[in-house]
């Protein structure tokens, strides 16, 4: 299937796969924004996802074309890469940006009928625009392989995320508080990258990232390489949600536009991961003082308190969304402590997870988008007995939510288990009756949900028999059966994830 | 020891703006005194990366002398002139890197500063400006859903819509159990 849509790419398109894959969402960007309606800008929207997601898939198989994984090296604009910008792309970057393209994709077909019920006609045009922004940055950070240009890229694409979710205005003014302690919080971690890059810079004189890992061998006991490190770890922790830096998460998810909710919940938080992987492992590497007491002394009991922490939180929400939001920032818990085990199986397992977690949250968000849309609210109370008046949707929502549990034959499953295999290997047993305790939280919050959906009367009797419409079934089902997928043969994204993991353990600073 | 603290006078300066930057940003209640706390904060960061750039008795990176007349001379071909430029910023980049010794490898007469990260903060100011008008404009926003920009004041009043909400989530939940 790879081979095949990739031999479908003439050359001179696969030989700029990766300037392309930025460079057109981006020009769309503007042209949605004049567009006359907003259907159009829909449809614009729509061909720059998938154009982004062909190109990622022609990526992924260029990496492929050799045994260990091909790096590619892409000068942009023709400047040697020690001067200008380099876009790198490794197995690691190839996983996350077919993960962010594919969500996008899916994301930008599913959102008409939400778009145009939550938000006002005359925006949508512009709504567009700033999705098409939104995802150009995202998938800018998972390509650049320039330390600077990465902060550019996260910051395009805040800005844009900032914009997006305090247009959930319309239907709860609780978003625009939501939306301005984002944006405080999210500069902050930006800027405090941006000090960290700073200081590396100042000790190496390089902004490359594959140079930085060379020349930071040998100042490796400069202080400023301290301080930098810490700023950076900081930053993107913020970025990322990691535990006690998640304060802006569950308003911020809680009370956005659904759409947006469930893009964000699928890409935003899974790319700044990426980000921290790659500084943690490519950049500075495992030789590196500090970082071996890192990752037992910080992201591990992070990891683990925002497991334990935030799914008792998720237990106590009557918002179902304000639920999965809290559950997020645990999930991303389960991806600290894989990557905080420092060995291949471990980071293997965290990004197996990153891609799992992207699928499930993704199609939970859909499912209940299709909630929002045809029955307005999202409490608790609102939720009962939808089972019977939406199967479809609900089904593919009772899917996606058993595979957030961890139940065999779903992707959850999968990539816990891989965590755990790892988390013995390495000798944490007592890391694993973590994992099981916070999965069984998993089946408290999850289990009060799909019970009120399933087992209990509707709240309003009035309410009558009505599906999601089918723009909205199609992508949440295609997840829901990717769920399955993974569970059931999850050689494909195991295989992208130890790849990954591998590239930057052995062919990371190369 | 007073000597050291003074040798790093523009640190200080960037560590104490940096500060007061990141406590307005926090713990002021005024939303736009917040922003303005964070403006402060992204300005010392500008000024920090302008300490790195200096070099002991650097003057600005435009080539003039000796450098000049050298780089016309075989700089004539128009296709040159980007390799050029891509070789001045390595060579900036490696200043600071290697202290002065770069230059001289570098075959230059003059000692310039490193041009990079000004062009860095160029980026970064545009990037804070966006971020500064996105603000604001959810605070204009804020102001006409809420009635006031003070972030308490807020808190009260979602407080209260969340308390009402839950009271109505219990009465339902009573009447769907009878």
């Amino acid at each position: 299937m790879i081979e095949f849509i990739s031999s479908m790419v003439p050359e001179t398109l696969a030989a700029h796969a990766p300037a392309l894959l930025i460079a057109i969402p981006m020009l769309m960007a503007p042209i949605a924004a004049f567009m006359p309606s907003g259907r159009i800008a829909w449809i614009l929207s729509i061909f720059a996802t998938g154009f982004a997601m062909v190109m990622a898939i022609v990526l992924l198989s260029q990496v492929q074309s050799i045994e260990g994984g091909a790096v590619i090296s892409y000068a942009m604009g023709g400047w040697r890469p020690d001067a200008g910008i380099e876009f790198r792309i490794d197995s690691l970057n190839a996983m996350v940006l077919l993960l962010v393209s594919t969500i996008g994709f899916l994301a930008a077909i599913f959102s008409w009928p939400t778009v145009l019920a939550e938000i006002r006609e005359a925006k949508t045009a512009m709504f567009y625009a700033a999705y098409l922004v939104c995802f150009t940055g995202l998938a800018g950070v998972a390509s650049t392989g320039d330390a600077f240009n990465l902060f550019v890229f996260l910051e395009i694409s805040s800005i844009a995320t900032y914009v997006l979710v305090a247009l959930g205005a319309s239907r709860d003014r609780r978003a625009l508080p939501a939306a301005g302690n984002y944006l405080l919080l999210g500069t902050i971690g930006a800027s405090f990258f941006v000090v960290g890059v700073g200081f590396l810079y100042a000790a190496t004189g390089t902004l490359n990232m594959a140079e930085l890992a060379v020349r930071l061998e040998s100042v490796q006991d400069s202080k400023a390489v301290f301080a930098g490190y810490a700023f950076i770890v900081v930053g993107l922790g913020i970025k990322a949600a990691m535990f006690p830096l998640h304060q802006w998460l569950p308003n911020a998810y809680a009370y956005s536009p659904s759409f947006v909710t469930m893009f964000l919940a699928a890409t935003a938080t899974k790319v700044a991961l990426y980000a921290l992987v790659r500084f943690l492992f490519t950049v500075f590497g495992l030789e590196f003082a500090f970082e071996g007491s890192t990752l037992i002394w910080i992201l591990m009991p992070m990891g683990i308190a925002a497991m334990v922490a935030c799914s008792f939180q998720a237990v106590f929400q009557t918002d179902v969304r304000r639920t999965l939001a809290y559950s997020s920032v645990a999930q991303v818990g389960y991806m600290l402590l894989g990557i905080s085990i420092g060995t291949a199986a471990g980071v293997s397992a965290g990004l197996f997870h990153l891609v799992n977690h992207a699928v499930i949250k993704g199609a939970l968000f859909m499912a209940l988008a299709g909630v929002v849309l045809t029955y307005k609210g999202t409490s608790l109370q609102d939720m009962r007995g939808l089972g019977r008046s939406s199967p479809w949707t609900m089904s593919a929502f009772a899917i996606a939510a058993v595979s957030l549990i961890g139940v065999p034959l779903t992707a959850g499953f999968q990539s816990k288990y891989v965590l755990v295999s790892a988390l013995f290997e390495h000798g944490w047993w007592w890391a694993v009756a973590v994992v099981m305790f916070s999965s069984l939280l998993a089946v408290v919050y999850m289990g009060r949900i799909l019970e009120a959906v399933f087992f209990r009367a509707p709240a309003n009797p009035n309410k009558r028999h009505k599906e999601a419409p089918l723009l909205i079934l199609i992508p949440l089902w295609v997840l829901a059966l990717a769920n399955l997928w993974i569970g059931i043969q999850g050689g494909f994204v195991a295989g992208l994830a130890e790849d990954a993991a591998a590239s930057l353990f052995i062919g990371g600073a190369s | 020891m007073l000597e050291f603290i003074l040798e790093r006078g523009n640190y200080w300066a960037i560590i104490g703006l940096m500060m007061i930057g990141l406590y307005i940003a926090f713990a002021a209640t005024n939303l736009i005194k917040r922003l303005i706390g964070l403006g402060l904060f992204q300005t010392s960061i500008i000024l920090f990366y302008i300490s790195l750039s200096r070099i002991d008795g650097g003057t600005a990176p435009i080539l003039f002398g000796e450098d000049y007349k050298k780089d016309k001379g075989h700089g004539e071909a128009a296709e040159h002139a980007g390799e050029h430029a891509a070789d001045a910023a390595g060579h900036g980049a490696d200043a600071a890197y290697g202290a002065a010794k770069a230059y001289g490898e570098a075959g230059m007469e003059n000692i310039y500063s490193n041009p990079l990260p000004h062009v860095l903060m160029l980026t970064a100011i545009v990037v804070g400006v966006a971020t500064l008008a996105v603000g604001l404009a959810i605070i204009v926003r804020i102001r006409e859903a809420y009635g006031t920009v003070e972030a308490d004041e807020i808190r009260a009043m979602d407080l209260e819509v969340a308390i009402a909400e839950a009271a109505a989530d219990a009465e339902q939940n009573k009447a769907g159990a009878v």
